[in-house]
C-alpha cells in the first residue's frame, strides 16, 4: 500500500524516479490497478474542501484506468500554507498524489504571506472548480435598499469575520468600494457562524457562498428575515462578469457598484477587487498534480476529469455539493489556474495598504 | 397542538427506520469500528467519521446514516476505557473523569468506575436524546438567544471551576491555570494573525499547541513515568477489588446527579461554538460543590466519573440540534458528520426540521439506540478489560508509550508533534512534582482561545452598540442569561475557594529543601514574564491585549508564591516536593532515568523513523528493563507493532519518519 512520501524525499529518489520515468512504458504509468491514489488537501476533515474531495474520490476511483483506490488525505494547518508547503517538496510522479487548494491557500501567496514557501507555477493544474457569493441584509436594513446602496451610507455595519486575509477579502473590499461602513468582527470559525451572528442580530451584513446561501439562507428570505442585495457574479468566457446563473434575480456586486454614488468599475480598486474575485471564487478550487509528474500522467487525469464531467448523471449528483458552477479541465484549468495566481503588483500594493491601514494587518 | 400532529406521525416513522434490520446491520458495525477506535487515545470520533467518508457517497442514505451515527455515539463512551484504566484521557469530553477514574483504578476499583462510567453515558446518552426529541421545534429561539456576551460568560463559568481544583494552595492554582491560558496564546492570534510567542522561522509553533498533544503531556506522561518508576500493577496491590455491578449500584444511588450533569451537557452542547472542552469540568465542578463530603474528591470518589461520564453523551446528543437546525456543527465530528449527511444528499437546516421531521427523528434515535449498544457492550467488556490494571506496569508501559507517540503524531503529522509532546510532559512531570494543579493548567489552555475570542468579539459589538445609544449596549451586554451565569461563575468561585483545600491529588505531603521547587518557580515566572514583554511588543491591540492581561496576572501571582516562600518555613505546604518521600520519592527507579528511556523512544525514531525505532525500544526495554528473556521481548516487540500497523492501515495514517528516510526511499510502514 502506498503511503504519503516523507517532506523530505531526497535527491537520490528523484534521480530514481527520474531514471525510471525515463525507461517506463507509457503504457505503465497511465494504469493504477493495485495502486492507492491519495487525494491531499491542506485542510481539516470538517470543511468545505473536504466535502469537494470526498465527492471526486470515489468518482476519480472508477474513472481512472485500472480503478486505483482512491482516498482523501488532510494536511491542515497555517491556513493551509502548511500542507501546500508540504505539496511543493513531492516529487510522487506516477499519478498517485493529487492535491487540491482553495481560495485560502491562492490567497496568501498572492499577498506574499510569509509562510509561504510554495510556488503556484510549479504545479500541473487538472481541474478548476468555481463557485459563487451572494450578501444579504436584515429585513429593516433591506427594506432601505433600491438597487443602490446611496440611501444606507450613514448606517454602521458589524460583519462577522473569518479574517481579512481569507475568502472575507472579497466582501470587505467590496463593502469599502460601495463606501459602507462596515466594522469586521474578526476570529469567527467558519462563515456558518457568521450567519449565526446574523440571525441573533448581532451581525447586520452578511455573505454566504452559493450553496451555503440555498440550504440556509433562503428560507430567511423566503420568511423575510433577510434581503439578498448582490451577488458576485460569474466569468463569462470573454472574461466579463456578468450574472451567476444560480441567482439570476440577484444584481452582481458590479451592477450595484456602477449604481452606487462613489463606486467605479475600474481602477486600481476595482482591478484589485477583481483579481482576488477570480482567484478567490471563480476558479476557488483547483487540483493539481505535482511538477514532476510527465505529460501521460496530466493527460490521464485530464481524461478522467473529462468522463466523469460526460457522466449523464453528473449535475444530478454535483448540484446538491458543487453548484451548477463551471468545472474546467485541460485548457480550462489552465487558463483558470493562470487566472487564480496572477494580481498585477499595482493591485497587490493597493490591497496590502488597505488591509495595514483598516485593519492593522501586515504580511510580516 | 399542531406540534402533536406533526411530530408523533414522524417519531413512528423514525422508530420504523431505526428498527429496521439493515439499518440495525450498519450501525452495529459503526459502533464495533467507533469501539476500537476510541480506545486509541487522541483518535475521536474525526479519525473514524474520516475513515468511513470516502464510502459515503452513493451509499443508501439510511444505512449511510446509521453507520455514521453508530460511530458518533459510541466514542465518547469509549474513550472512557484509557481514562480510567491508564490515566490518558482518551478525548477532550473525558478529560475531568481522569481525575477520579484512574485513582480508583489504583485502588483496584477499575471494574466499578468503569460500569459506573459506562451507565452514566447511557443514561446521559438517552436522557439528550428524549430533550432533543422534545425541544428540537423550541430550539431555534433558544439558540438564538445565546450570543456573544452569554458565551463569553459560560466560558468565564467554565475557568471559574478553576477555584475548586486549584488544590492545597489556591495561588499555585492561579498561577497553573495562568500559565495554561498562556500557552493557549502560543501561535497566530485568532482575530488579526499577529504572532505570540511563535516564528515563522518555526512552522510548528505558528499553528499553536494541539489539545492532543497538551492532555497527553500534562496527564498520561507524568502518569505512565510514575507507574513505571514503581515497577509494580496500576491496581496497587495487583489485585481486582469491586467487581462491576457495584458500579451499577453506585450510579443508582447517584442518579438525581447523574440526571442533573446530563441537564448540562444537553444545555452546553445544544449552543454551538462552545465545544465539548469544557462540559466535563462544569459537571465535575457542579459535582463538587454540591456534594456534603469532598474529602474522596481527586483520590477516587466515583461521584467524580459519574458527573462528567453523564455530561458528555448528553452533551453529543444536544450537539445534534445546532448541526441539524442551522447546518452549522457543534464540534469538530459534527462538523465531519455534516459533511457526511452532504454525501448522503441530505441538507441540514432549518427545512430539514420542517420538512424531513422523519429523518431528523431518525438520527436523533439512531443515535440513542447506538448508544444501548455501545455502552451496554462497554459494560460486559468492562470485567474483563479492568484486568489490565493487574499486569505489571514495566511490560504495560512500553505499549502505553507507543500509543502515546502515534496518538500525539496524528495531530500535526510532524516530527515536532513530539519535541512538543516530551516538552509537555516534562512540564506536567515538574507540575505534578511540586503540586500545581494540573486541572487548572489544562482548563486554562482549553479555554484560552475561546476566551480571547469572544471577548474580542462581544467587546467590539458591545462598543459599536455602546456608540448608537446607552440603552442599545445595555441590553446588549445586560440580559437575564449573562446576569444569571455571572451569578453562578460568583457562587462557585466562592464555594471552590472555601472548599478547594479538601480536593487534592495527593494526601500526604512531603516537603524537601527549598531549593527545587524555587528553581521551578522561577524557570514559570520567566516564561511568564517573556510572553508577558513578548505580547507587549505586538502592534495589533486586539491580538495582544488578552496575553499582556494574562501575563500580567500570572506574574503577580508568581510574585505572591515567591513571597510566601521567602517567609515561610521550608516545611509549608508551598514546598511540597514529592520527590521528598512516597511513591515517588521511594520509587526503585529515578525520574530521568526512566523518562530517558522515552527520550531513547523519540530520539531513535528522529533518526531511524518510528517503526525501526519501536522494534529497537521494545526490544531493549523488555531486555534491559523488564528482565524478559530475549525471545519474549521478541514476541512482545511483535505484538506491540503488529497492532500499531494494523491501525495504522486501517486509519490509512503514516508513521513519523527520520532522518534516514530523507536518504532512503523506503516502502510503507517504514516512510
Amino acid at each position: 500500500m502506498s503511503k504519503i512520501k516523507t517532506p523530505h524525499a531526497g535527491t537520490a529518489f528523484l534521480a530514481a524516479s527520474a531514471a525510471a520515468l525515463a525507461f517506463a512504458a507509457p503504457a505503465a504509468a497511465q494504469d493504477l490497478a493495485g495502486k492507492t491514489v491519495e487525494f491531499v488537501i491542506p485542510f481539516s476533515e470538517s470543511g468545505g474542501s473536504a466535502r469537494w474531495a470526498n465527492f471526486f474520490t470515489p468518482l476519480l476511483s472508477e474513472a481512472l484506468p485500472g480503478n486505483p483506490t482512491a482516498i482523501v488525505g488532510y494536511r491542515p494547518g497555517g491556513g493551509s500554507t502548511t500542507g501546500a508547503n508540504w505539496f511543493q517538496e513531492q516529487t510522487t510522479a506516477d499519478g498517485t498524489l493529487i492535491f487540491g487548494t482553495s481560495g485560502s491557500t491562492q490567497f496568501p501567496y498572492l499577498l506574499g504571506d510569509p509562510r509561504v514557501r510554495y510556488e503556484y507555477r510549479d504545479w500541473q493544474p487538472v481541474l478548476a472548480s468555481g463557485t459563487g457569493g451572494v450578501v444579504y441584509l436584515p429585513a429593516d436594513l433591506g427594506a432601505r435598499f433600491d438597487g443602490d446602496l446611496d440611501d444606507l451610507q450613514g448606517e454602521f455595519f458589524i460583519f462577522g469575520s473569518q479574517g481579512a486575509t481569507t475568502l472575507d477579502l472579497v466582501p470587505l473590499l467590496a463593502f469599502k468600494m460601495l463606501g459602507l461602513q462596515v466594522e469586521p468582527v474578526f476570529g469567527i470559525e467558519g462563515r456558518g457562524d457568521g450567519r449565526l451572528m446574523f440571525e441573533r442580530g448581532e451581525a447586520n451584513i452578511d455573505y454566504q457562498t452559493s450553496s451555503a446561501y440555498l440550504s440556509n439562507v433562503v428560507p430567511l428570505v423566503e420568511q423575510n428575515l433577510a434581503v439578498p442585495v448582490m451577488s458576485w457574479g460569474i466569468l463569462d468566457d470573454a472574461g466579463n462578469i456578468v450574472r451567476d446563473p444560480t441567482f439570476p434575480d440577484i444584481p452582481t456586486f458590479a451592477e450595484i457598484c456602477e449604481a452606487t454614488a462613489g463606486c467605479e468599475t475600474s481602477g486600481v480598486a476595482w482591478d484589485a477587487w477583481r483579481a482576488f474575485f477570480v482567484s478567490g471564487f471563480a476558479a476557488q478550487k483547483l487540483v493539481y498534480l505535482p511538477g514532476a509528474a510527465p505529460q501521460e500522467v496530466v493527460d490521464m487525469y485530464t481524461q478522467a476529469f473529462t468522463d466523469i464531467m460526460a457522466r449523464p448523471d453528473f449535475a444530478e449528483l454535483s448540484a446538491a455539493e458543487l453548484g451548477v458552477y463551471p468545472q474546467m479541465v485541460g485548457e480550462g484549468a489552465r487558463v483558470a489556474h493562470e487566472a487564480a495566481i496572477t494580481v498585477s503588483d499595482e493591485a497587490r500594493t493597493y490591497v496590502l495598504e488597505w488591509l495595514a491601514e483598516a485593519y492593522g494587518v501586515t504580511m510580516q | 397542538m399542531e406540534i402533536v400532529n406533526v411530530a408523533l406521525p414522524a417519531l413512528g416513522d423514525a422508530f420504523l427506520t431505526v428498527i429496521q434490520p439493515q439499518h440495525l446491520v450498519f450501525m452495529v458495525a459503526g459502533v464495533l469500528l467507533g469501539l476500537s477506535i476510541g480506545v486509541l487515545p487522541g483518535l475521536g470520533g474525526i479519525a473514524g467519521l474520516s475513515l468511513v467518508l470516502p464510502f459515503m457517497f452513493g451509499m443508501d442514505p439510511i444505512s449511510g446514516l446509521a453507520l455514521m451515527v453508530g460511530l458518533i455515539a459510541v466514542i465518547p463512551t469509549s474513550d472512557t476505557f484509557s481514562s480510567v484504566l491508564l490515566g490518558i484521557p482518551g478525548s477532550s469530553a473525558s478529560q475531568a473523569t481522569v481525575l477520579d477514574g484512574f485513582p480508583l483504578a489504583r485502588k483496584g476499583q477499575a471494574a466499578r468506575a468503569l460500569s459506573a462510567a459506562f451507565v452514566s453515558s447511557l443514561y446521559g446518552g438517552l436522557l439528550g436524546a428524549i430533550a432533543l426529541t422534545m425541544i428540537i421545534f423550541v430550539a431555534r429561539p433558544l439558540i438564538l438567544a445565546f450570543g456573544l456576551p452569554e458565551m463569553l460568560m459560560i466560558t468565564v463559568l467554565g475557568l471559574s471551576m478553576v477555584a475548586i481544583l486549584a488544590g492545597r494552595i489556591p495561588l499555585k492554582g492561579v498561577v497553573a491555570a495562568g500559565l495554561g491560558l498562556l500557552v493557549g496564546t502560543i501561535g497566530t492570534a485568532p482575530a488579526g494573525g499577529s504572532l505570540r510567542m511563535a516564528s515563522y522561522d518555526i512552522p510548528y509553533l505558528v499553528d499553536g499547541l494541539q489539545l492532543v498533544i497538551v492532555g497527553l503531556g500534562i496527564y498520561a506522561i507524568p502518569e505512565v513515568v510514575s507507574l513505571l518508576r514503581q515497577d509494580r500493577s496500576i491496581s496497587k496491590g495487583g489485585a481486582l477489588g469491586q467487581g462491576w455491578t457495584v458500579g451499577l449500584r453506585d450510579w443508582w444511588a447517584n442518579k438525581w446527579l447523574s440526571t442533573k450533569c446530563a441537564g448540562i451537557g444537553v444545555i452546553v452542547g445544544v449552543i454551538p461554538g462552545l465545544g465539548g472542552s469544557v462540559v466535563d469540568w462544569i459537571a465535575y465542578g457542579y459535582a463538587v460543590q454540591t456534594s456534603k463530603n469532598r474529602e474522596e474528591y481527586g483520590q477516587g470518589d466515583i461521584r467524580g466519573v459519574i458527573a462528567p461520564e453523564s455530561s458528555n453523551n448528553a452533551k453529543e446528543g444536544g450537539g445534534l440540534v445546532p448541526t441539524l437546525i442551522f447546518g452549522i456543527p457543534g464540534s469538530g465530528s459534527m462538523a465531519v458528520f455534516l459533511g457526511g449527511l452532504a454525501l448522503l444528499g441530505m441538507s441540514p437546516g432549518p427545512a430539514m426540521i420542517r420538512q424531513d421531521l422523519d429523518i431528523t427523528y431518525t438520527i436523533v434515535w439512531s443515535l440513542a439506540l447506538a448508544n444501548v449498544l455501545g455502552a451496554g457492550l462497554c459494560v460486559l467488556l468492562s470485567g474483563q478489560i479492568a484486568r489490565l490494571t493487574t499486569i505489571r506496569f514495566t511490560l504495560l508501559a512500553p505499549f502505553l508509550f507507543m500509543m502515546i507517540a502515534f496518538a500525539a503524531f496524528q495531530s500535526r503529522m510532524s516530527f515536532g508533534d513530539l519535541i512538543a509532546l516530551v516538552l509537555v510532559g516534562v512540564i506536567g512531570i515538574m507540575l505534578r512534582r511540586f503540586d500545581y494543579s494540573r486541572p487548572a493548567f489544562l482548563i486554562g489552555f482549553v479555554l484560552s482561545t475561546q476566551a480571547e475570542q469572544f471577548v474580542n468579539m462581544a467587546t467590539q459589538i458591545g462598543s459599536a452598540r455602546f456608540r448608537r445609544s446607552f440603552e442599545a449596549g445595555i441590553d446588549y451586554i445586560v440580559t437575564p442569561i449573562t446576569v444569571t451565569l455571572l451569578v453562578l461563575t460568583v457562587l462557585s468561585i466562592v464555594i471552590g475557594i472555601r472548599q478547594s483545600k479538601n480536593i487534592r491529588e495527593n494526601i500526604a505531603t512531603y516537603t524537601g529543601t527549598k531549593r527545587a521547587p524555587l528553581v521551578f518557580l522561577a524557570a514559570i515566572t520567566a516564561y511568564a514574564a517573556i510572553a508577558t514583554v513578548d505580547a507587549a511588543t505586538i502592534a495589533r491591540f486586539g491580538d495582544k491585549v488578552f496575553p499582556l492581561t494574562v501575563g500580567i496576572v500570572t506574574l503577580l501571582g508568581c510574585l505572591a508564591v515567591f513571597a510566601r516562600m521567602i517567609l515561610k518555613p521550608e516545611t509549608d505546604d508551598v514546598f511540597i516536593d514529592l520527590e521528598a518521600g512516597g511513591d515517588d520519592g521511594e520509587a526503585p527507579h529515578s525520574l530521568w532515568g526512566t523518562l530517558s528511556w522515552f527520550f531513547g523512544l523519540l530520539a531513535l525514531t528522529g533518526l531511524f523513523g518510528f517503526i525501526i525505532a519501536l522494534a529497537v525500544f521494545f526490544v531493549g526495554f523488555f531486555r534491559l528493563r523488564a528482565g524478559l528473556t530475549w525471545a519474549k521481548s521478541a514476541l512482545f516487540a511483535a505484538i506491540g507493532i503488529g497492532f500499531i500497523l494494523f491501525f495504522a492501515d486501517l486509519l490509512n495514517r503514516d508513521f513519523p519518519p527520520g532522518l534516514l528516510q530523507s536518504y532512503f526511499d523506503l516502502p510503507w510502514p517504514f516512510t
